[in-house]
């Protein structure tokens, strides 16, 4: 819930600086320092505010905060029916296993093979939304665009079970594809297009794609209409064709936009989320489609090793949030603006 | 915290994403050239937008075919023997009924709660003479940037009492901090002179939200409104790690089931047309099919239909991505 939240939040600070007008690199700083908190406006405090707000601060810490404390389940050897103080105290354990125990080695470096080929894959069609967005813009018809925009944007409002659905009802093996192909006459026995370990990483990319395309185009659709017009005038004029438009005018304004979405996703290597690929999983593509998220709940949940994948997604916390600040450090220096 | 003032006026004028164009020729300078480009240009947008939408046409027109038809996959362009029977039928599915409250439940409760505790916080944070603001704000907001993981999470929630339990839909969702600093920045671009005038007159700080700010967020609460709203309705996780008592299943976990369990599908389809005794001809005896299709139907409706809100929202919602939680 929460990491995935810092891309999507960030993606919300790019889309507003690209609105307030391109290259405005006014760091957006106006959260809470800039309006005044000088010390001659400064009113008496007041508690009594603050009590309203405690019972939502509760929340937080009881969802948020709190759950921190469970990270000392990845000291025990923690099993649910002893509870915490009936399970044996094991110190590093876990995280020695990690690193020592071969299987384990074997087992984590598939898992993070497959996190990584699949982020991977996520970042270099990550200029899909862009180019999409591009060509769009050519489109003159102003109904034909906003029909477009509308029907590819609607798969990004859909849960992944009904994805997984779509996929089952056209690509089993007994799918409207398979049907097809058959009727056609192209093959004899149906392909295997879920229940197979070829091409995981290609087919969840290519899911992902289908679902965010669209929507991915949007925030590039609204960063071109924030583009200076006489960026195009000029460009006009000095007989520039319209490839050459889009290659040295268009696409030039989008590149921050489209640098601050690479840096998130390098942030979130190892955050694939679990959810896609929980639903996609079977016993025939397991060893390709297991990434981290899954690997943990996978573990945790249904294999019981709870200790074990405590650890594990302790690490990963741990290292994503150092992946932020790194990225984070190194836009500040490359853009002279941060991006959290 | 990087956030820049969403001033009102920006609120409604951004409403729409209006491409602009780059470069206005008049039809005789389109030359041959232009010609092929946009034919490719269209085409291949005409393939794009047929490749998004037509599966959600193929669920529909599935789910009000014969049912004997749909089984053998072969309704692929138009409905074939229109029936709406299966929509009343679905109903009769062990826990159906009990599967759909529970998501509307959960998605109208957790709804007003996450929008409610949003204006009031961005409000209330909004106020700096409240006790410890910076303090607490940040408090809230560092909470998007860390995650203690899954299964910390599930010990911590059955602690809690909070596994099995129908408020574990509704609670962890109703401080979200992106929401609030969403509506704190709203209300930073709100005029004071309101709320000073209101104080002049004695007017206490809940009041001051209830009757003058609450009624002029509408905007910012609409759209983190429907974002909620379509983060409820789709959540799956939650059921799957939280869950085990069927009646607190969602609908979605009752798809992903009825996808993944073919045979106790057909049994359960069995019942369903058991129970309807005489009327259940071939055409409108349940199949694994046809009662797949007909709740995932069940289950996008309702996206479709405040679709058309949606729109309005698109560029706002980038920024409320929160949603994909």
């Amino acid at each position: 819930m929460t990491t995935s939240s810092v891309v999507q939040e960030t993606v919300a600070t790019t889309v507003d600086h690209q609105g307030s007008g391109p290259g405005s690199t006014e760091p957006g700083k106006t959260a809470t320092p800039a309006k005044g908190d000088k010390p001659a406006r400064r009113r008496k405090t007041n508690f009594g505010m603050f009590l309203w707000v405690s019972p939502f601060l509760v929340l937080a810490f009881l969802f948020s905060y709190f759950p921190l404390y469970g990270w000392i389940y990845s000291l025990y050897d923690y099993k649910p029916a002893l509870g915490l103080s009936g399970s044996e105290f094991v110190g590093f354990q876990w995280f020695r296993l990690l690193v020592s125990s071969p299987a384990q080695v074997e087992q984590i470096g598939k898992v993070l093979t497959n996190t990584f080929a699949i982020s991977f894959l996520g970042i270099a069609t990550s200029v899909l939304p862009l180019i999409f967005a591009v060509f769009l813009n050519e489109v003159r018809v102003k109904w034909f665009r906003n029909m477009v925009q509308t029907l590819t944007t609607l798969p990004n409002f859909i849960s992944w079970v009904l994805v997984y659905m779509i996929a089952f009802s056209l690509f089993s093996s007994t799918g409207l594809v398979n049907d097809v192909l058959m009727d056609a006459g192209l093959i004899t026995t149906p392909m295997k297009f879920l229940d197979s370990d070829q091409h995981v990483w290609l087919t969840m990319t290519a899911w992902s794609i289908w679902k965010g395309l669209g929507w991915g185009a949007i925030i590039y659709l609204a960063a071109i209409a924030g583009v200076d017009p006489s960026l195009y005038e000029s460009a006009k004029m000095d007989g520039a064709g319209r490839f050459q438009t889009m290659w040295y005018v268009t696409i030039p304004q989008l590149m921050p936009t489209y640098l601050v979405l690479l840096l998130l996703s390098v942030a979130n290597l190892l955050n694939n989320g679990m959810e896609q690929y929980f639903v996609f999983q079977n016993a025939f593509n397991k060893e390709h489609i297991q990434v981290l998220d899954l690997y943990v709940y996978n573990i945790g949940l249904t294999g019981n090793s709870m200790s074990m994948a405590t650890a594990i997604g302790m690490l990963k916390s741990l290292i994503s949030v150092v992946l932020l600040f790194t990225v984070n450090a190194i836009a500040k220096r490359v853009r002279g603006q941060s991006l959290v | 915290m990087t956030t820049e003032t969403i001033s009102p006026a920006a609120e409604s004028s951004s409403a729409a994403v209006e491409p602009v164009k780059p470069n206005k020729k008049r039809k005789q300078d389109r030359t041959a050239g232009d010609y092929a480009f946009h034919t490719w240009n269209y085409a291949i947008f005409v393939v794009l937008a047929l490749l998004c939408v037509y599966p959600f046409y193929y669920l529909i027109i599935n789910s009000v075919s014969a049912n004997d038809v749909s089984a053998l996959g072969e309704v692929r362009l138009v409905p074939v023997g229109f029936h709406l029977a299966n929509f009343e039928q679905v109903f009769q599915l062990n826990g159906l009924t009990s599967a759909a409250a529970v998501s509307v439940a959960r998605t109208v409760l957790g709804t007003a709660a996450t929008v409610f505790a949003s204006a009031f916080l961005g409000f209330m944070f909004s106020q700096r003479q409240m006790w410890g603001r910076q303090f607490w704000y940040r408090f809230l907001v560092v909470t998007m940037y860390f995650s203690a993981g899954l299964i910390p999470m599930f010990i911590i929630m059955k602690n809690l009492g909070l596994t099995n339990n129908f408020w574990v839909y509704v609670l962890p969702f109703v401080v979200q901090p992106f929401f609030i600093v969403l509506v704190k920045t709203y209300v930073e671009g709100m005029p004071r002179e309101l709320q000073e005038a209101a104080e002049v007159d004695g007017a206490g700080i809940a009041r001051i939200f209830l009757t003058i700010y609450l009624p002029n967020m509408t905007p910012i609460l609409a759209t983190i409104a429907i974002f909620a709203a379509v983060s409820q309705w789709n959540s799956f996780q939650d059921t799957l790690i939280y869950i085990t008592d069927q009646s607190l299943y969602t609908l979605q976990y009752l798809l992903y089931m009825f996808i993944n369990q073919a045979n106790s599908l057909a049994q359960a389809a069995a019942n369903a047309g058991g129970n309807l005794g005489a009327l259940a001809d071939a055409a409108s005896t349940q199949t694994p099919t046809s009662i797949r299709m007909t709740v995932s139907v069940l289950v996008v409706l309702p996206i479709i239909f405040i679709y058309p809100l949606f729109q309005r929202f698109f560029v706002k919602g980038i920024m409320l991505g929160a949603v994909k939680g």
